[in-house]
């Protein structure tokens, strides 16, 4: 593996195995010069892509070429060199699919951050080997971890400063395994680079004889894919009903947590019927097995009352229908969460308002600790007690990251204002809210 | 000709555009990219009461209107078809245009610019001005006129750099405006298609695809297109360092010399400002295979600057001999 020799970066047959990879770190740690020259080792830049780079780069007296402008696209980033909201970038190598999120690093934008990360496999964590492991690089490592982002490659970046000083080197090594530790996450690889002068970035540097572990490239190439294992049986939870033109209908929606197969005893919830899967297919025909990310039609052996919202559960243990839930919530919006408050709650395909029952507690992302709370403010994280009108069928998060999840939502200007994970789901039957 | 470069590639990829699952058995990149489309076209179509799909014709509309037939087969598309008619067109692609929509027995709305220009709305920019600017007043008034909520479009994030931030599902103010600083979180798959009176949505079902990912699937699915994306002899002028179609809309200027080349269009818009490439590329896996060993972006090859591309062109080669 290693950089690419072909003038041809991208190979025209089938593409490589995908991973989803959220960049994170914090501001002026080198994140999307990182990115900005993976891409460009990899040849994933086209000529007047570059050319537009260089002619900024110049420009701005950041000489002939300042790889941070290549991710960073919105005017705002351009003039205050620092990167806002969440840009998406696509590599291929022979070996993989790269959908690349670069996050922003201010703390003010860690909405855009938890964006970016809630779909990736995989965390590259960019650090500043002259400074070592920031505040705001913990509260991104520690965001990642608990959306289930749970590998991580490390870059000890601006080796070059430190004049490729091992020492700087098993400084950023020793803070990473700490966290990782701490979080219940895996460091992949710690790689000593210079994203500005493109060391060990996709080439091997000879500035660092005595590192013998892999370049970025590598270690985004060999790195598990499955950073989820999710594993709760498979779930489906219905987006729309299709009829069919001889009478019949069939369930649509996108399957997750396992592989769903005609046969399969299903439970439809939150009603509890029990059934089995007739057939299941899309518009191209029937299919044998329907892998979790597909999204197929249901037809049921029964004839009975199933409608957008519901969840179809497989096999496995069943999911748990309940109006309360233990979450853990990022809290995105200026006005705190504070118990009693009412949003609208999105779980799955269903929308249901929701109400707060109580704050108990807030992480620390300095100490990693929980301190008990009353409210959570903006871009804070914390366990919440929620009631919900409609009962609903949840898996813990760490199960399943689709019937796990959910948003919390302003009914009066629909701005999403949180986004919570199922950490425990409570016994149901308390007195929930009625309307919003 | 792929067949030397697929020897790279494993034979089985898997993966999940999603992050949200197990890895798929048997379902590769393409076959996922699919899924979410249709996830995303559902979920807006089931959310919003009055969306709409935007086609152009296009490529990308192309695929954007295969995968919504495909989301609600063996049902009808539960929302209408619009095109923006910007009125320079290219008349392979309304012939297109009109026999996609035949075969889907679906009625088009068309929004007209040449409409607009004849009733004052919008200012007229002349025989040869490009009318992509004005595309936006019309659609925004059809928007207000049908009162839609969300209007799907074949939006990729990897078209610029401005695009590469944008949600899958993207507000617009009551005014119509994109504020990127003010964009709404978007965790998981968890879309939220509601809007106050007077906001809308746009929708991407093909965020994550790039150039190459759409004509893989244009191969895989052998869809029609416009003949014009495929090489062709045409009258063409250069101007910019593009080659524009000599058409009703197109004329070679003073200096200007016409001549017969073979070429293909990388994308299609207004007949004025959209440049043809130099192509030899008959089928979609020629074109795919022309899209992966290409150096020009997109919307490069068809907006050149060859001063500035000339500099890059050094850049690269003396940054890429590290």
């Amino acid at each position: 593996m290693g950089p690419l020799t072909s003038t041809s970066s991208v190979a025209p047959g089938r593409p490589g195995e995908l991973l989803r990879f959220a960049a994170v770190g914090s501001v002026d740690d080198g994140k999307s010069t990182l990115i900005g020259r993976l891409l460009h080792d990899t040849k994933q830049l086209f000529d007047d892509q570059l050319a537009a780079v260089g002619a900024a780069s110049r420009r701005r007296g950041a000489g002939e070429l300042d790889l941070s402008f290549v991710t960073d696209g919105l005017r705002a980033e351009r003039e205050q060199g620092i990167t806002i909201d969440v840009a998406y970038r696509y590599a291929a190598t022979p070996a993989r699919t790269f959908v690349i999120a670069d996050c922003p690093g201010h703390v003010q934008y860690t909405r855009n951050m938890a964006t970016g990360a809630s779909t990736a496999d995989l965390a590259l964590v960019v650090i500043d080997a002259t400074s070592g492991l920031r505040e705001q690089t913990r509260r991104h490592v520690c965001i990642a971890s608990l959306l289930g982002v749970r590998t991580l490659v490390v870059v000890a970046n601006k080796m070059d400063r430190v004049a490729w000083d091992p020492a700087a080197y098993e400084r950023v090594v020793r803070q990473t395994e700490e966290l990782a530790t701490s979080l219940g996450a895996q460091v992949a690889a710690v790689v000593p680079a210079s994203a500005l002068h493109g060391d060990n970035v996709a080439v091997r540097s000879d500035a660092a004889p005595w590192y013998e572990g892999p370049t970025v490239l590598e270690a985004l190439e060999t790195a598990p894919a499955g950073g989820w294992a999710g594993g709760s049986g498979s779930r489906l939870a219905v987006q729309w009903v299709l009829r069919r033109p001889g009478g019949g209908r069939s369930y649509a929606g996108m399957v997750s947590g396992g592989t769903l197969r005609p046969g399969d005893p299903v439970t439809v919830l939150p009603s509890g019927h029990r059934t089995t899967v007739a057939s299941l297919g899309t518009a191209d025909g029937p299919l044998a097995e329907a892998a979790a990310g597909l999204s197929v039609a249901v037809e049921l052996s029964d004839d009975l009352d199933v409608g957008r919202g519901d969840l179809l559960a497989g096999r496995g243990e069943p999911p748990v229908v309940t109006d309360r839930v233990d979450a853990t919530v990022c809290w995105f919006a200026p006005a705190p969460l504070l118990p009693g408050a009412r949003y609208l709650l999105k779980h799955t395909t269903r929308v249901t308002p929701g109400e707060v029952e109580a704050v108990s507690d807030r992480l620390d992302v300095r100490t990693l600790l929980r301190e008990p709370a009353q409210g959570l403010g903006e871009n804070d994280i914390g366990t919440v007690t929620l009631a919900t009108a409609d009962l609903l069928a949840v898996d813990p998060y760490r199960r399943n990251r689709v019937t796990g999840s959910f948003v919390l939502v302003d009914p009066a200007t629909h701005a999403t204002a949180g986004a919570g994970m199922v950490a425990r789901p409570l016994a149901a039957g308390s007195p929930g809210p009625t309307a919003v | 000709m792929t067949s030397t470069l697929d020897s790279h590639v494993p034979t089985v990829p898997t993966g999940d555009p999603t992050g949200l699952g197990r890895r798929g058995t048997g379902a590769d990149h393409l076959d996922l990219l699919e899924a979410h489309a249709i996830f995303v076209l559902r979920e807006v179509a089931a959310e919003c009461e009055r969306p709409v799909l935007l086609f152009s014709g296009g490529k990308d509309s192309a695929v954007l209107l295969r995968l919504a037939e495909k989301a609600f087969a063996p049902g009808r598309l539960p929302f209408p078809v619009l095109h923006v008619d910007t009125g320079h067109n290219f008349p392979e692609v309304l012939a297109f245009r009109d026999q996609r929509m035949a075969e889907l027995g679906e009625e088009l709305l068309v929004a007209s610019v040449q409409a607009a220009i004849d009733d004052g709305r919008v200012p007229d920019p002349g025989p040869e001005g490009s009318r992509n600017r004005l595309q936006s007043a019309v659609l925004l008034e059809a928007i207000a006129r049908h009162r839609f909520d969300a209007c799907f479009g074949g939006g990729r994030r990897d078209e610029d750099k401005a695009r590469a931030k944008e949600r899958v599902v993207s507000l617009r103010d009551a005014l119509g405006q994109w504020d990127p600083k003010r964009q709404r979180p978007e965790l998981w798959h968890l879309y939220w298609g509601r809007v106050l009176p007077g906001e809308h949505l746009r929708a991407f079902p093909l965020s994550d695809w790039t150039e190459l990912d759409v004509w893989r699937y244009i191969d895989r699915e052998q869809l029609d297109l416009p003949s014009l994306y495929y090489a062709h002899r045409r009258r063409v002028v250069e101007r910019d360092g593009m080659l524009l179609a000599v058409s009703e809309h197109v004329s070679p200027r003073r200096g200007e010399v016409e001549r017969v080349e073979t070429v293909r269009f990388r994308t299609v818009g207004d007949a004025t400002c959209t440049g043809a490439v130099r192509s030899d590329a008959s089928s979609a896996s020629e074109i795919v295979a022309e899209v992966a060993a290409s150096t020009v972006s997109e919307r490069g090859a068809t907006r050149a600057d060859d001063r500035v591309s000339d500099s890059a062109m050094e850049d690269r080669k003396r940054e890429g001999y590290f």
